[in-house]
């Protein structure tokens, strides 16, 4: 009976006109144009420098951070007051005070000490810029460091696993859960309230086939088509940005078989629910744009508040994200893995009990 | 020997009564007519009986099968075919025809040779590829039930089968009706033209949920010295309460 269900949902879905090169286009369209849209890197900060140094290092340090593209020097400040200033007028962003004795105590005493105050009203570029500040600052130390073989600037972080603090290798992975959610998550949804509407579904109500044939029938066509767009996305990466996991591939596929799993059972809720495609589409943004502000593919859960953290829990999209993140830039197994794994199946479990529960065949 | 037997059927939805305590029974081999005005309750009466609604009381046997307990089991020994068109319009003549035939379980082998056996009597040869939707309507509701029977079933529902349909359509529709019949198919068909209640073995009227006669069409002529099925129907409708006649 299946076999004939599966047949007929790849013939309709290789006939049909927009779904097969959407689903070509999609993984390229989100490997190659989101990251570039939403990308949160920032050039041309407007940074104040307090030179009380006017020391060789101390002007080689300037032109290494206006020389990287990062920052515009705005202003040269005589005095730390007048920098402030610039900030209050906005021409400036961050300031940059260099003590007086800067060189002689990198010199003499192998140690020195620098000033960044940041205009924190806007926030990415403050946060950002600062930490960049102090990324470029780390750089020159090191090369200060060879030149003075144990001189060192107190400042020096360092940005851990994407250590070119490239947005794009933030972005790719959580890009590819979108894609994962869209196909696997809406279309077979949409394809059962599509019957609904066109009152085929009626005809099939009155067939002996089971809910579980017929369940499946919807979704493993799109976990097929899903997986192949998945793995289109990966090469993609692969291609456009040389983006490959650090870890392995196997972990990847078997967290994305689980999301898929949750996150079609999501879908089904959703589909038991609505009678027309309008509601089903408007439910589905509805939970589809909370998942994704609760998921941290925009705003690290880290930094959320209190509340909206805990509230995070309920977003299946979160697990799957930190799983793609995590195994594509830092490389981790399984077994780090272990609390996405347990959410995720929780998730999968909750939305597919209450999907076969909720599917009626008769009303 | 009887394939439907109800019993003081009901179906409420919220206080509204659409199908109030109603009995009759249907032989096997009949051409059962299923009368009533629009919101009558024949389309509610007939989805209980297809295991599609869950009666609120009242018992029903359909194929041998009890319709709330062994509701899959009716299915499999029904055909149905929907007022709605329900056949996949983006799938061709052929392929409608093998997912349903291949759903009931018709061997591959056997439901190829009977496709084109079946196209051949339809005058469909050449339609065999062509998808669904770029047929009339008339062509399709042929298939349509030709499809709803081509599992043999013991019983076949048609709800309104021919609404929309030209007259000429209609009467090759009859004729394939019959043909069903005469294969021992029970033929349960809802419709609210009259002429056609003609060519039914016996008709049952529904009048707000109950049903207020039930017989064959000469005899209903006879006991409501009417001249034709028509003038019975507005005889008995002329009594509903709720359409504002």
């Amino acid at each position: 009976m299946l076999k004939y269900l599966l047949e007929k949902e790849f013939k309709q879905f290789f006939r049909s006109r927009a779904l097969p090169k959407m689903a070509v286009i999609m993984p390229f369209m989100a490997m190659l144009i989101f990251p570039l849209a939403a990308n949160f890197e920032i050039k041309n900060i407007n940074l104040a420098v307090v030179d009380n140094d006017k020391s060789v290092t101390s002007v080689k340090l300037v032109n290494k951070i206006t020389s990287g593209g990062y920052f515009r020097l705005a202003e040269s400040a005589a005095t730390y007051g007048d920098a402030m200033r610039g900030v209050e007028l906005n021409r400036s962003d961050i300031i940059l005070e260099i003590p007086s004795n800067f060189e002689r105590d990198l010199k003499r005493e192998g140690e020195a000490k620098l000033f960044i105050a940041a205009n924190a009203v806007s926030q990415t570029k403050g946060g950002l810029g600062s930490a960049y500040l102090a990324g470029i600052i780390g750089d020159f130390n090191k090369s200060i460091n060879t030149q003075l073989k144990d001189g060192a600037i107190t400042i020096s972080p360092r940005f851990w696993y994407n250590p070119r603090l490239l947005y794009t290798y933030f972005m790719v992975p959580a890009l590819m859960v979108m894609v994962l959610a869209m196909v696997c998550g809406f279309l077979p949804a949409l394809n059962i309230v599509g019957e609904k509407e066109n009152g085929t579904i009626e005809q099939i109500n009155v067939t002996p086939v089971n809910k579980l044939t017929f369940i499946l029938s919807k979704l493993l066509p799109y976990w097929i088509i899903g997986f192949v767009v998945l793995t289109i996305c990966f090469f993609v990466a692969w291609f456009a940005y040389g983006l490959v996991p650090a870890g392995s591939l196997a972990t990847i596929y078997l967290f994305a078989a689980l999301f898929v799993l949750s996150f079609s059972g999501f879908g089904l809720v959703i589909s038991n629910y609505a009678t027309t495609l309008q509601q089903a589409m408007f439910m589905m943004f509805f939970f589809l744009l909370t998942f994704i502000f609760m998921s941290g593919l925009y705003t690290p859960v880290a930094n959320m508040p209190d509340w909206a953290q805990k509230l995070s829990i309920i977003s299946p999209l979160k697990y799957i994200i930190i799983v793609l993140r995590q195994v594509y830039l830092k490389g981790s197994g399984f077994t780090d893995l272990l609390n996405s794994f347990w959410m995720l199946s929780a998730f999968a479990i909750f939305f597919n009990g209450w999907a076969v529960l909720s599917y009626r065949k008769k009303s | 020997m009887k394939v439907i037997e109800v019993e003081n059927l009901t179906k409420r939805f919220g206080s509204f009564t659409a199908v109030d305590n109603i009995s009759f029974s249907v032989e096997k081999g009949e051409i059962f007519g299923f009368l009533g005005a629009n919101g009558a309750g024949k389309t509610t009466a007939m989805r209980m009986l297809c295991g599609l609604l869950v009666p609120t009381s009242g018992k029903g046997v359909v194929a041998g099968y009890d319709i709330q307990h062994q509701s899959e089991k009716v299915k499999a020994s029904i055909g149905y075919m929907s007022q709605k068109f329900a056949l996949y319009e983006d799938l061709k003549v052929w392929e409608n025809i093998r997912l349903y035939a291949g759903i009931y379980g018709v061997p591959e082998k056997e439901t190829k040779e009977r496709t084109d056996m079946l196209l051949a009597e339809l005058g469909f040869e050449k339609e065999k590829e062509s998808l669904v939707k770029s047929l009339p309507l008339g062509w399709r509701q042929k298939l349509a039930f030709s499809v709803s029977i081509f599992h043999n079933p013991e019983i076949v529902f048609l709800d309104e089968p021919t609404g929309g349909v030209d007259p000429v359509t209609r009467r090759q529709f009859w004729e394939m009706i019959y043909k069903a019949s005469e294969r021992g198919i029970t033929v349960f068909v809802t419709t609210h033209y009259m002429d056609e209640a003609e060519y039914c073995n016996r008709v049952s009227i529904m009048v707000d949920g109950r049903i207020d006669a039930l017989d064959s069409p000469s005899a209903l002529r006879r006991e409501f010295a009417a001249a034709s099925m028509d003038e019975v129907f507005r005889h008995l409708a002329r009594k509903s309460k709720n359409n504002g006649l």
